[in-house]
């Protein structure tokens, strides 16, 4: 598997989502994962092998074991021998190599995008010929190029799994480029996994896709640890808060929040918004609150990590997901566990698999501001919605979409049905 | 002898616009107007017209054709408005003699596990439309969806009715049939027909899928056990035409119905004729409402959720209803009646068989209540502005009654100023007389001079109360 986020270190739903389907699969007890991090931290969960792509060798240096064995995060020294008896070609024109003959990654998104993603391709060259394995999945259009390379080089089948297209973050002005590594790493592919059938028909129309080939995979999530269970909130009886959580950025809509939280503002005095998250569009989020006047009403409490977002969930009456194209969105799910209603756009990919929620279009602001309003003075309807959307999301887990991912791989590697029939059954009744 | 007992429901639900919660305060009109119009256009063309087209030829040809009817006062306020023919066509039926009218709640809601008072005062003022437009008085009821229970029973009882319709759920029989007359357990006086969905869904849910002949359905009913003589097949109107359209041929197997029954001895009988015919086998014990929507047969389609609880307790809260009750103002009275409708509360049901249901204009549970919960903020505010908020509804009655009575004081004071004017006149009269007898003037002018001088006392009396303040 290649991926370029995994926890503990998250940037956004990518690492998430990846994490929940090698957890998935790795209960099933017959798959084993290597998963490929530009750069890992070393404090990964133990349940799959993890490779550290920035110290797999592309060019031969004579090391001693001794001096290089405690160097090593993800796998091991013996490892690295291993790769360097799989080199292909010369890489010594390459820049930023270091003593080891391994390129460095900056980790998360840097400047050079584009370069880490060409350099992680090359070094996927040398896994290819170096490790024995059925399968590749590629996650995200970063890993595609690495992906195709692999298949190339082993003829193993290849399965990208689509978290985003490059049409949802830009509102279909792509980057040609983005879009040229997209398109490769879908035509080579055997099977497109998507994580709506939202992004399935985008993969299908605008990169022109075999939708025989095609599969909506849609993501879960891990019930709460119980420290965040354990979470008390501290809600103000006679006041009510709705929450926007996530980058504010064009694809979240964050601009139809503040219009709507404008409209329910002129009516009511008892709802304080919230727009937590950062992005490119705060300044412009800010600058909008203000010129509507609701500024006194309307927080900005900025980025929120780790436990925080629980907190905020918890302390929420309504949680608001505007996207303008969410390919799934995962955080509606969290908040839902947290027992907090969710108005979700109907342009977003969870919603087909949600039931108890209210979705909107997101340019509807009346619609959105109606919705709001109404759980906030309807008792029974934040009841209802909090209390059958906690049930409903418990029954969405990630062992159920493992045994679907690993339907797909058995048609792809020519293996029979899956049949562990005691953890089927445990699956079933979660 | 078999009889069938023949009865159609007729109801629209009046679809409430789009209303956001910015209009609460501001828009007091609730209805979308199009999608009504359009609706019961439809509804008439495709169902009502032709069936009740045929039931008429059907009436006319003396084949002992009977049936019976219900209509709730919203959509016959529709049909007025939009589809009058469709009125013309039960007017020509209730003509005809074989035709039966029931009573029911005006506003086709459930005030009768709401309120009380407003059921009743909702039944009554349905009969009365039923007497102005049918020339019928009904003495049989039904109530919204059949549903029924025994407290309901027992006020339909007390207001005088002979019967009352009502589904013969499984769970409510049990053992016992449907084929029979049963009575009201808390009142024996009312006689209750229950409903055979067997045949009945034969009919409205699986004629088009598993098509029958009138031949076979007779057969079926004739071949029913010795003794079960009561067969009551209730449905929708619109079933006709709508849930099973006019190419399924259903209405070709209404006009059968009679001739086969006729062959195997079977008569059709309006409810009155089956409680006058037969007597009540044993009263029905039925604790908790029944209804025939739905697998469960219970009100749970209509009060299943939070929401629709919520909605419900608000809508028959009882300062609510008392004011509404209390009020003169009619336009308050109407929209009360359209919120009522036990549509409204259907479109917010969330549970699993609604899955294919029609929801008006609404997408899902939320919206519908999202929608009704805004038309209802605004519409308790006006309710609440009628009155002040400190006085209670027992007051409020008390001060109509107390209007009331002032008015009878009043009109008992007249009588007595009138009948003492009289007498005065008669007195002064009488002085006059003597007076003239004693200065012995004609006695035939005096009458003519008496009533002007009887008049100019009181005039004097009047102008000087108002004299008096301005003096001070």
């Amino acid at each position: 598997m290649f991926g370029w986020e995994f926890p503990p270190k998250i940037y956004g739903g990518l690492a998430v989502a990846s994490y929940g389907i090698t957890k998935g699969l790795s209960l099933q007890g017959d798959v084993q994962t290597t998963f490929c991090l530009p750069k890992p931290t070393g404090e990964e969960e133990k349940f799959l092998n993890i490779i550290n792509m920035s110290q797999v060798p592309v060019v031969w240096r004579d090391k001693n074991y001794d001096d290089i064995k405690d160097r090593f995060v993800g796998h091991t020294a013996v490892d690295y021998y291993r790769f360097r008896d799989h080199l292909y070609a010369d890489f010594n024109y390459l820049q930023g190599l270091d003593d080891m003959g391994c390129i460095q990654f900056a980790g998360g998104y840097p400047g050079n995008l584009h370069e880490e993603i060409n350099n992680f391709s090359i070094i996927a060259g040398v896994l290819a010929r170096s490790e024995d394995f059925d399968l590749i999945h590629a996650h995200d259009w970063l890993t595609y190029p690495a992906g195709v390379h692999a298949k190339m080089v082993s003829g193993k089948p290849l399965c990208i799994h689509v978290h985003a297209t490059d049409f949802d973050r830009s509102r279909g002005k792509v980057n040609p480029t983005v879009y040229g590594i997209e398109k490769n790493g879908m035509d080579h592919a055997d099977c497109i996994m998507c994580v709506s059938e939202l992004t399935r028909q985008t993969v299908i129309n605008q990169y022109h896709q075999d939708p025989k080939k095609c599969v909506a995979m849609h993501n879960a999530v891990y019930p709460l640890s119980e420290e965040y269970q354990a979470i008390v909130p501290n809600k103000t009886p006679d006041e009510k808060v709705v929450t926007f959580l996530g980058r504010i950025t064009m694809q979240k809509g964050p601009e139809y929040f503040v219009e709507a939280a404008a409209k329910v503002l002129q009516r009511t005095h008892n709802i304080r918004f919230c727009m937590a998250g950062s992005g490119d569009m705060m300044n412009a989020m800010i600058r909008l609150a203000a010129e509507r006047g609701i500024a006194d009403r309307f927080h900005f409490p900025g980025f929120q990590r780790g436990k925080q977002v629980y907190e905020a969930y918890k302390n929420s009456d309504v949680f608001v997901m505007p996207s303008v194209s969410e390919p799934f969105g995962i955080a509606p799910l969290e908040a839902m566990q947290c027992g907090c209603p969710c108005i979700i756009s109907k342009q977003s990919g969870c919603g087909e698999i949600l039931k108890n929620v209210i979705k909107v279009d997101y340019w509807d602001i009346d619609a959105m501001a109606d919705a709001i309003y109404s759980i906030c003075t309807n008792e029974s309807l934040y009841q209802y919605l909090a209390e059958e959307g906690l049930k409903e999301v418990d029954q969405i887990t990630w062992q159920k979409v493992g045994l679907r991912i690993r339907e797909c791989y058995n048609q792809l590697i020519g293996r029979g049905w899956f049949d562990n029939w005691e953890y089927l059954e445990a699956v079933k009744n979660i | 002898m078999k009889q069938i007992c023949l009865y159609f429901e007729i109801h629209q639900p009046i679809h409430l616009k789009r209303y956001r919660f910015f209009d609460i305060g501001k828009d007091h009109y609730y209805y979308d107007d199009y999608e009504n119009e359009r609706a019961i256009q439809e509804t008439a063309r495709n169902s009502y017209i032709p069936a009740l087209s045929t039931m008429l030829d059907m009436a006319k040809s003396g084949e002992g054709f009977k049936v019976a009817f219900s209509l709730s006062g919203t959509a016959i306020e529709m049909l007025e408005q939009y589809a009058p023919e469709v009125i013309d066509l039960l007017q020509q039926l209730a003509e005809t003699k074989c035709v039966e009218f029931l009573a029911e709640p005006y506003s086709h809601g459930l005030a009768s596990i709401g309120n009380e008072e407003s059921f009743r005062e909702e039944v009554k003022r349905q009969a009365k439309k039923m007497k102005e437009l049918f020339g019928q008085t009904p003495k049989v009821v039904r109530n919204s969806s059949l549903i029924y229970s025994d407290e309901i029973g027992a006020i339909c009882a007390d207001m005088g009715f002979k019967g009352m319709i009502a589904e013969g759920a499984k769970h409510i029989l049990g053992w016992k049939s449907s084929h029979f007359v049963y009575s009201c357990a808390q009142d024996n006086r009312l006689g209750l027909l229950l409903r055979d969905y067997n045949l009945s869904d034969d009919i409205s849910l699986r004629f088009g899928s598993q098509p029958i002949t009138a031949d076979t359905y007779c057969d079926w009913i004739n071949g029913l056990p010795e003794g079960e003589d009561v067969i009551n097949i209730f449905m929708e109107l619109v079933a006709l035409g709508v849930f099973q359209p006019l190419s399924t041929g259903i209405l070709e197997f209404f006009k059968a119905l009679p001739a086969c029954a006729r062959a195997r001895g079977i008569q059709f009988a309006t409810p009155s004729e089956i409680l006058a015919k037969n007597k009540p086998v044993a009263p029905m014990e039925i604790v908790y409402p029944v209804s025939w929507n739905d697998e469960e047969r219970d009100t749970s389609c209509w009060l299943g959720n939070t929401m629709q609880r919520e909605a419900f307790a608000k809508l028959y809260d009882e300062k609510i209803v008392g004011r509404i009750l209390a009020c003169k103002d009619r336009r308050i009275k109407a929209d009360w009646d359209r919120l009522q409708a036990s549509n409204n509360f259907r479109f917010m049901t969330t549970k699993p068989a609604s899955a294919g249901l029609y929801r008006g204009i609404y997408e899902n549970a939320f919206d519908a209540f999202t929608n009704y919960m805004n038309i209802l903020g605004d519409f308790l505010k006006r309710v609440r502005d009628l009155f002040s908020d400190q006085v209670e509804n027992d007051e409020l009655n008390a001060l109509y009654t107390q209007i009331a009575n002032l008015g009878e004081e009043l009109s008992v004071k007249e009588n007595e100023i009138s009948r003492l004017r009289a007498r005065l006149d008669k007195y002064e009269a009488k002085e006059k007389k003597a007076e003239a007898d004693a200065e012995e003037k004609p006695a035939e002018k005096k009458p003519a001079e008496k009533k002007p001088a009887a008049k100019k006392p009181a005039a004097k009396k009047e102008a000087a109360p108002k004299a008096s303040p301005k003096k001070k």
